[in-house]
């Protein structure tokens, strides 16, 4: 792995979002900045803004004061055309999945491959980048299946996979495991940290669960053994440094390492806090 | 002080801007003909049975309401006329139209509601395609083209409802007199007025119905009121203009 010198791939400069029908701004002066490789955990009650915020940092929503730069370039003023040509370079997994409920699983993952701009693979390119995506979900046996037919955890492995389709440099998960059983959010982190650590992408995560957190920062793949090991420090086997963020309705409460998370005063940090596992 | 006209001021510019960038969109690539297509399928195929079962009884309908009126006054030859008149001007195009808007301004509106609380609309515009090009523009063209097909069946399959009471049942006319006379009332005016308007009301259910639809916000609950909201929109809507466009046509 290359150590060049970590450009920032997204920052937020002051940022400001108000719904009209919100007696709140659902973005009230966020600023942060994400380097590249690094991964970004963010927490935050129900609508404290972490869905918005992941919208306002590729564009799909326009905040009404401050700047949003990704990849370096200022996209508050972009045009949506514009904005096509940047949002390639993201993978996004949607709260909601935002799975096409006309288009099977595989037109499904070959869709960004299919329609981004820039993005022009024969056909048979286009199917052997889906069979391998979905196979490192271990989902390659349901290439027909609509989205109706799956589980909700398949489900959410196959945004996974649509996600991180295209390979791009950085990739936005909301929420990936909330309404999941233990065991199967279990199963997803391991494919979110999977796919972090084969490609080496910059990784942002929602998550209401500190465990999710926990494991993004403490555990790596491995991709000798194929097997999730816990990141020891030294022996350049540590995974990429992980800082967390807390919002709390609209405002960045806590900005940080996970020992400074971990160390925090604030009640409401600590809330998130209580159920550590590990 | 006026704040309470602020929100309805809103939507109507939102929906202003939507049609512009609707229509502006079939002039622009990519063409979703697959769409287009489906959709034609969906409202034409779709809402024909119905369409002509209401138009055949609209026609039926009037030839038995006018009989005796016509009887009254000798002029019971006049039948045809005052059938297809009614049909071609009006009826035709304002009871199919709200057929549609029932079934197709909620079809759409809901779809549309559904994906876009399913975040399906956020996921396009983050894959790298319009939602406007590839859901409204489809809908759009689709509507236009079929709608006045439908109310050109729907009129003749009400005349043919008209000629079925007019004649062989209650003996008013007969086929000769009742075809010709259906035939000769209509004037260049008439049918202008009658395919305009389908094509108008088109326009109005397919940005209603996709207007409504991505707008939806909070969940579930919010794709059943988009979706009760596109159907009585787009139905007053169809009565104000067909007043107007009446009233257009009569002042020609
Ligand atoms: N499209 C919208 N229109 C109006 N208000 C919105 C919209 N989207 C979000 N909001 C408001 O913005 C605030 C933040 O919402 P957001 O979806 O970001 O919450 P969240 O942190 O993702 O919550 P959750 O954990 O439930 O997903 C909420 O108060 C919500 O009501
Ligand atoms: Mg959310």
């Amino acid at each position: 792995m290359p150590e060049t010198h970590a450009e920032t791939v997204l920052e937020f400069e002051d940022v400001l979002l108000q719904f009209p029908e919100g007696d709140r701004p659902a973005l009230d002066g966020i600023s942060f900045a994400l380097s590249a490789g690094h991964s970004c955990v963010i927490m935050g009650a129900a609508g404290s803004g972490k869905t918005v915020l992941l919208k306002t940092a590729v564009g799909l929503l326009k905040p009404d004061a401050g700047r949003v730069h990704l990849f370096g370039e200022e996209i508050t003023g972009m045009t949506e055309k514009e904005l096509f040509h940047l949002r390639a370079k993201v993978g996004i997994l949607f709260q909601e999945g935002g799975l096409f409920d006309s288009l099977t699983i595989e037109e499904n993952v070959a869709y960004p491959l299919v329609n981004q701009p820039g993005a022009h693979y024969p056909p048979e390119e286009v199917h052997r980048r889906v069979v391998e995506a979905l196979r490192l979900v271990e989902l390659e046996r349901t290439l027909d299946k609509f989205p109706s037919e799956l589980s909700g955890g398949m489900r959410r492995r196959v945004g996974i996979a649509r996600a991180n389709v295209t390979e791009p440099p950085l990739v936005l998960y909301d929420s990936p495991t909330a309404g999941l059983d233990p065991i199967t959010a279990h199963t997803i982190m391991g494919f979110i940290i999977k796919e972090r650590d084969t490609k080496n992408t910059t990784t942002v995560m929602v998550t209401h669960r500190y465990q999710d957190g926990n494991l993004l920062a403490k555990y790596r793949y491995n991709q000798v053994t194929g097997r999730l090991e816990r990141a020891t420090s030294g022996a350049g086997a540590a995974g990429p440094p992980t800082r967390f963020m807390v919002l709390r309705q609209g405002k960045l409460v806590f900005e940080g390492t996970q020992q400074e998370l971990e160390a925090s005063a604030d009640s409401y940090v600590r809330k998130f806090l209580r159920s550590v596992g590990g | 002080m006026l704040d309470f006209l602020k929100p309805p001021v809103l939507a109507f510019q939102e929906f202003f801007l939507l049609a512009g960038r609707a229509f502006r969109n079939i002039f622009r690539k990519p063409h979703y003909f697959d769409d287009i297509s489906l959709q034609m399928d969906l409202i034409g195929v779709g809402s024909l049975p119905i369409v002509a079962l209401t138009g055949f009884f609209t026609g039926a309908i009037m030839a038995l309401q006018m009989s005796r009126a016509l009887n009254q006054y000798g002029a019971a030859s006049t039948v045809g006329q005052i059938v297809s008149i009614s049909l071609v001007r009006e009826m035709g195009p304002v009871l199919s139209a709200l057929l549609v808007a029932g079934r197709n301004a909620s079809g759409i509106a809901s779809e549309l509601g559904s994906m876009k609380v399913t975040e399906q609309i956020d996921a396009m515009r983050a894959l790298g395609t319009d939602p406007i090009q590839k859901l409204v523009t489809p809908r759009l063209i689709a509507m236009c083209i079929v709608l006045p097909l439908l109310v050109v069946i729907a009129d003749f399959i009400g005349m043919i409802g008209g000629y079925l009471v007019a004649c062989p049942l209650l003996k008013l006319t007969t086929a000769t007199q009742y075809w010709s006379s259906a035939w000769r009332a209509l004037e260049y005016n008439d049918i202008a007025q009658g395919l305009l308007k389908p094509f108008v009301f088109a326009v109005v259910i397919s940005l209603v119905g996709c207007f409504y639809g991505i707008r939806t916000t909070g969940g579930t609950q919010g794709v059943g009121l988009a979706t009760t909201r596109a159907v009585v929109v787009s139905s007053v809507w169809i009565f104000v203009l067909t007043f107007f466009i009446g009233k257009l046509f009569v002042s020609l």
